[in-house]
């Protein structure tokens, strides 16, 4: 499994969004899109996804174009976690995560769903859920039940279109160590994350996109520099090594010592 | 294929056992009580009319029919006739127009992912019977019993097509878009079947108005022979993509992504509905709420899944319409009674209490 970008550009209703974006996923990696808000990491993560066809440029997969791919025999190749998690009907989380394994009915390994749809909601910590209402769910629950639906697709490209956001810190560490362990695996991640200290600690590589640009692709190590986020971000931050761990600060805006402007002192 | 499988397949069974099962005890006791139901009402609605018929005789008069020489045959000289000749007919009648009226429901729901949507509410019902009305008073008839069926379909799968351009934006459908689709669509076909009345002479013009308020009288072998096979192929193919309807309320680009042609799916579920509902518009006329008000009862009950939800939609279309039916024909002494007046009359107060409930429980629709 092989996901290639060479010179994507793409827009979204007659608005360019990405420009000449080349970029390269192999199985065995975490890859992070990190960027500011309207840089096209969820368009890129779509034109990854065959949702939205390049307007110039090649995406492809297997060496095949991912328009080309047949809807069926793609869903057995990739996942896709969506943003946002909406479903029509009230059915029950276990209902929902038995909803991945569509893309396999009618082949031999339908016979693994009870399965898979049981490690997929072990894993994602929904199990206790299962006969729940998925409409009634919080936020983060419904995130992790989708997560589920995605870890039981059972396929070799992910992509995680925030996968934390609205997650407490140990869900957010849960689903980003599950992800982590499909990339030991063999299978090739993509997120989309906000927190760049979290995207630091979890991802293999980094590729910061801006403007709709692809800025930067590497390591943690090499992506996450001052000078770099500070300008992508227009906002100055500092790259701060704790322990091994690299923590990005931005700095404050209002000094903590500066007299208040507009808070009315407590009395 | 890469495809990991977890590293517990040693213990399949036992994490497979962790997961609850599909509703299946919940689904089978429904089948049943609605099974007996619409046999027992069936032999009742027989039996009553103006000419009473006991429950025994009816059923001695089934046995009889189907070689068995048990039971009493009908007692009244006419007995035999008024069974076999008008009430065996309307009764059929009403079962396979509820089963599409409320199939058809179903599936609209279901490729909407909306559970407003209904052929009678957005119009799809009218803009049938407007294809039937110009049949009536253009007096076409080249195909015999079909053609009313045949213009109905057309006219069906048009407004059902215009409903679904016209009301999609960015591959969802929103409540009120679909409604406000609903009344345009419905006001244009409305439109067209006013003009047809005003064309008609004074029989196409009676024809045309008892036949808007949605009857069953007068029901022949013939209409049930034509309304059947188009009902059966609606509901097997319902029934057909009823996993995948599941796999749509993800919404359109999840379900692409786990492998739904959506596209293909909708345009077929489409060609179903216009099919079903010119099945059950053609000879019965509009009869509207029965195809909202069923999946709604049925997906409370045994919630929404698609595998069930269908087939018992449709069973529990046809005890309710033939209830309907029933009490259209025996409620006033002499007197046919409009069943679409009676479906809207218990259908509207049950929508605004849907409304209601829907409103508190999610927040509403919008």
């Amino acid at each position: 499994m092989t996901l290639r970008l060479t010179h994507v550009s793409a827009s979204l209703g007659g608005h360019p969004i990405l420009h000449d974006v080349t970029i390269e996923v192999v199985p065995g990696e975490l890859v992070a899109l990190v960027g500011p808000n309207g840089a096209g990491k969820t368009t890129l993560l779509s034109v990854m996804s065959g949702d939205i066809v390049p307007s110039s440029g090649e995406a492809l997969l297997d060496g095949v174009s991912l328009h080309q791919w047949k809807v069926g025999a793609l869903a057995r190749e990739r996942a896709v976690l969506p943003q946002e998690q909406r479903l029509a009907f009230g059915f029950r989380v276990v209902d929902v995560v038995r909803m991945g394994r569509a893309p396999w009915a009618r082949l031999p390994e339908e016979d693994l769903d009870d399965v898979v749809v049981a490690g997929a909601m072990t894993r994602t910590d929904v199990l206790t859920m299962a006969e729940r209402s998925f409409p009634t769910l919080s936020g983060g629950e419904k995130a992790r039940t989708s997560f589920a639906r995605v870890l039981a697709q059972q396929t070799p490209l992910v992509l995680l279109d925030e996968p934390t956001a609205a997650l407490d810190i140990r869900h957010q560490e849960q689903v980003l160590s599950e992800a982590r362990r499909l990339a030991a695996d063999g299978h090739a991640v993509v997120a989309v994350l906000h927190d760049l200290t979290v995207a630091a600690a979890h991802a293999d590589r980094i590729c910061v996109l801006a403007d709709g640009h692809l800025r930067a692709d590497g390591t943690p190590s090499e992506v996450m520099r001052a000078d770099v986020l500070g300008e992508v971000y227009g906002h100055p931050v500092d790259v701060i090594d704790h322990e091994g761990r690299i923590i990005v600060l931005p700095h404050l805006l209002i000094h903590p010592t500066e007299e208040p402007t507009c808070a009315p002192a407590l009395s | 294929m890469t495809a990991t499988l977890p590293d517990r397949t040693a213990t399949t069974s036992d994490v497979a056992a962790v997961l609850p099962g599909h509703r299946s005890a919940r689904a089978t006791a429904l089948f049943v009580v609605l099974g007996v139901a619409l046999a027992l009402l069936t032999v009742y609605a027989a039996g009553r009319g103006q000419l009473s018929i006991p429950a025994h005789e009816v059923w001695g008069s089934i046995l009889h029919r189907l070689g068995l020489d048990l039971g009493t045959m009908p007692t009244h000289p006419q007995g035999e006739n008024t069974l076999w000749q008008v009430r065996f007919p309307r009764i059929a009648m009403a079962i396979v127009v509820g089963a599409a009226l409320s199939t058809a429901g179903a599936l609209m729901q279901g490729i909407f992912g909306n559970p407003l949507a209904e052929p009678g509410v957005v119009g799809v019902s009218t803009g049938a019977a407007f294809a039937a009305a110009v049949v009536i008073v253009f007096e076409i008839g080249f195909m015999g019993a079909w053609t009313t069926a045949a213009f109905a379909f057309v006219g069906g799968l048009v407004t059902t097509l215009a409903v679904y351009a016209l009301s999609r934006a960015d591959g969802r459908t929103e409540v009120v878009t679909l409604v406000l689709t609903g009344i345009a669509v419905n006001a244009v076909a409305a439109a067209g079947l006013a003009l047809m009345i005003f064309l008609g002479d004074t029989a196409a013009r009676e024809q045309i108005v008892f036949w808007q308020l949605g009857s069953l009288n007068g029901t022949r072998w013939e209409y049930v022979g034509v309304v059947t096979p188009l009902v059966v192929v609606g509901l097997v193919g319902a029934m057909l993509m009823s996993r995948k309807l599941d796999v749509l309320s993800l919404g359109d680009r999840a379900a692409r992504h786990v492998g739904i042609d959506v596209e293909r799916l909708r345009l077929v579920a489409i060609v179903l509905v216009a099919l079903l509902t010119a099945a059950a518009v053609s000879f019965a006329g509009i009869i509207a709420f029965v195809g909202l008000v069923v999946p709604h009862l049925i997906r409370m009950l045994v919630g929404p899944g698609h595998r069930v939800l269908v087939p018992a939609s449709a069973l529990a279309g046809t005890v309710l319409l033939l209830g309907a039916d029933l009490i259209a024909r025996t409620a006033v002494a002499y007197a046919d009674l409009p069943i679409g007046m009676l479906t809207s009359l218990v259908g509207g107060p049950f929508f605004f209490w849907l409304l209601r409930r829907t409103r508190k429980t999610a927040g509403g629709w919008a």
